[in-house]
């Protein structure tokens, strides 16, 4: 096992060699830097060219680009991401407001998923071939076929302004501040409510069938027959010794999807005014602001990296095979 | 190891007969499979579904068909033999307006009779006789932007996972035949970029170029080849050992050709179904992008373009959003029922999705 975890690791060092040198060379590869563009609307072509320099110093654009890349790591290493070529606020504080608002959608989202999808798959899987089998997995194929932001784009259409019964224009209303408490909380739930759903509705299908298809695997051990030999009710044999074993995958798999759901939705949360992550990413691509850009890639990317580390772990813990697979 | 002389009086049908005989039971997966044909042919068959310009007319005594070239000329090169006559090529031409049925001028105009660029009526109309699903911002025919707009989706959809397959393809075959250092070195890149959510990979690098439709599509092959190539690898793992693939060494053959000729083949199965789905998720970026203001630029159509100018409008103009959104959907959906049933037909093992 110690064997498998440090050929693990070091592979997972490559990786994230990798993945720094994507994050900063595929912002380098590319004609114009930002000193460049702050210096456009300058009229004079002097000033224009002295303040350009400047720039360019002031940002280390100047020096050779390997020099940039170790200066990069270098800082990363001492949790420095840099200030915004836009605004100059540190990166770590941009993130640091734009997290919470992406991390409770998807902590909210995942919640509901398994709330509503865990128990649609065990009922499926109990009346596998059923007639609530079937209904539900056409409907919910059909919702899982619905691109996320077409969804937002009806609900906005339908439910923000047709009926007129929801916000969708960012966490809050324009009177929040005076508001009491009750009345901001239930504002700020009422502002969640259709980006949470775009962002759940199409997981549904997929943790449904999930867990469907795990637990029929399940019901087919030793040990089920052995529990229902015994003479346990079937809603014991279901829900204490078959769905209790099929939750290993399940989480792992929930590790798996977080860190994607982390980085939010660029469009979704763009659509929705959302002040997240995906969000400041968008704004950081359109302001040439390298630091955000490269600090949200890399931060998503270890956070992925992270969890299949984890999951691998998990795995090889779990099943001897995988350790003598490579 | 036995082998069974072949005494069947007949043969047994080859693998791409069962494979299409099992698709073609699946109900499902036929719709899909005739949706997207349909949809391939809108694209194709754009400029003669709606155009300015109508198929064939006479005016002022000589007969056109300005529609009709136009549409074979979307086929490279030919527009070097075949173009347009000369009133008709002129950007100052309006043929609506030269119409003069008192000459003997007639026409055969096309189902819609309004191109996607050409701005005829007031900006954002509802629904009417004449625009049956209204007009956008700048009063052009929205149906006809929808129409043209599936051009772009097919387009991109295609070529981008052409790129992607391509990469995806080498690579992958280059690990799973070489192993050693090259599956080595490949393995790591394949992880390296499944590590970024592809869709920040894609804004990083499309935020440095001008925005035309060929780099959005290179720039979605040049991410989207990991699933491919790893699909590649494994099968390429898995058949490099088998007898075939030792009978065809013993034999000499070099391992270029014993990759392409003998293990590819056997291999496609599943690169083909990830490459199905990767053309749903392609046309679902590129109309994402366009929404964005990434993709495509004005006045070319596209569906999130569409999409997008409802958006904007959202109070003033609500009929913009439905028909773009539909026409999303169903292309998504036609190509996911494709690949489930390719997959479900082809490699029962593979069901991972969500349909069963």
């Amino acid at each position: 096992m110690a064997r498998y975890v440090f050929g693990r690791f070091l592979s997972g060092l490559v990786t994230l060699f990798g993945i720094t040198v994507v994050s900063f060379f595929i912002i380098q590869l590319v004609p114009g830097d930002p000193a460049e563009l702050q210096t456009a609307t300058i009229a004079d072509a002097q000033v224009s060219e002295a303040v350009y320099e400047r720039l360019r110093e002031l940002y280390g654009l100047d020096q050779p680009v390997v020099v940039q890349y170790v200066r990069w790591v270098g800082k990363l290493a001492q949790g420095d991401l840099g200030s915004s070529f836009h605004d100059g606020r540190r990166v770590s504080a941009k993130i640091g407001d734009a997290l919470w608002p992406t991390l409770s959608v998807a902590l909210l989202s995942f919640l509901l998923t398994l709330i509503i999808s865990v128990p649609i798959g065990i009922y499926s899987s109990v009346k596998q071939g059923g007639r609530f089998d079937r209904i539900m997995s056409t409907l919910l194929y059909m919702l899982y076929s619905v691109p996320s932001y077409v969804m937002g784009m009806l609900l906005i259409l339908f439910v923000g302004v047709k009926l007129d019964l929801l916000p969708f224009r960012g966490m809050r209303g324009d009177d929040y501040a005076d508001l009491t408490l009750v009345g901001q909380m239930w504002d700020l739930a009422k502002h969640y409510v259709l980006i949470t759903f775009c962002f759940t509705f199409g997981n549904l299908a997929y943790y449904s069938r999930f867990v469907r298809s795990n637990l029929l695997e399940v019901v087919r051990q030793d040990y089920i027959r052995t529990a229902r030999a015994k003479g346990l009710s079937e809603r014991r044999v279901v829900l204490k010794h078959a769905f209790v074993n099929s939750l290993i995958p399940l989480i792992s798999l929930i590790g798996l999807t977080f860190p994607f759901v982390l980085s939010g939705s660029v469009i979704l949360e763009y659509m929705f005014s959302w002040p997240g992550l995906g969000r400041l990413y968008f704004e950081g691509v359109l302001q040439r602001d390298y630091p955000t850009i490269m600090a949200l890639n890399l931060i998503t990317a270890l956070l992925v990296l992270g969890s299949t580390f984890l999951a691998d772990l998990s795995y090889g813990l779990v099943d001897p095979r995988v350790r003598y697979d490579d | 190891m036995t082998t069974e002389p072949n005494t069947l009086e007949t043969p047994s049908p080859s693998g791409l007969r069962q494979v299409w005989q099992r698709f073609r039971r699946d109900r499902l997966g036929f719709a899909g499979l005739l949706v997207v044909l349909a949809m391939f042919a809108v694209a194709v068959l754009a400029p003669m579904l709606a155009n300015e310009q109508p198929i064939a007319c006479k005016y002022d005594g000589a007969l056109y068909f300005p529609a009709l070239i136009e549409t074979i000329d979307q086929i490279p090169l030919v527009t070097l033999v075949v173009h347009k006559p000369v009133p008709f090529r002129l950007a100052t031409f309006v043929y609506k307006e030269e119409f003069d049925a008192s000459r003997g001028d007639w026409a055969i105009w096309t189902p819609v009779p309004f191109g996607p660029r050409e701005i005829i009526s007031p900006p954002l109309e509802g629904p009417s006789g004449l625009h049956w699903l209204g007009t956008d911002q700048s009063g052009r025919d929205v149906l006809a932007r929808l129409i043209h707009g599936t051009k772009i989706s097919m387009k991109v959809g295609f070529l981008s996972m052409g790129i992607a397959a391509l990469i995806g393809l080498i690579l992958g075959c280059a690990a799973g035949y070489a192993g050693g250092w090259v599956d080595m070195v490949i393995s790591r890149v394949i992880e390296v970029v499944t590590c970024f959510p592809p869709f920040f990979l894609i804004l990083a690098v499309l935020a440095w170029f001008p925005p035309r439709i060929e780099y959005v599509m290179i720039v979605i092959g040049l991410t989207r080849w990991v699933g491919i190539a790893r699909f590649a690898r494994g099968e390429l793992l898995r058949i490099r050992e088998s007898d075939y693939a030792l009978a065809a060494r013993a034999l000499g053959v070099r391992p270029l050709r014993l990759v392409f000729r003998h293990l590819l083949p056997n291999a496609m199965a599943p690169v083909l179904i990830s490459i199905t789905f990767g053309i749903a998720a392609s046309i679902l970026i590129e109309a994402g992008l366009s929404w964005l203001g990434f993709g495509v630029q004005a006045p070319e159509a596209s569906w999130g373009s569409i999409l997008r100018a409802g958006y904007e409008n959202l109070f003033t103009a609500p009929h913009l959003i439905p028909p773009a959104c539909i026409a999303i959907f169903v292309a998504v959906l036609a190509f996911n029922l494709v690949g489930d049933t390719l997959r479900d037909v082809i490699d029962p093992r593979l069901q991972t999705g969500p349909r069963a």
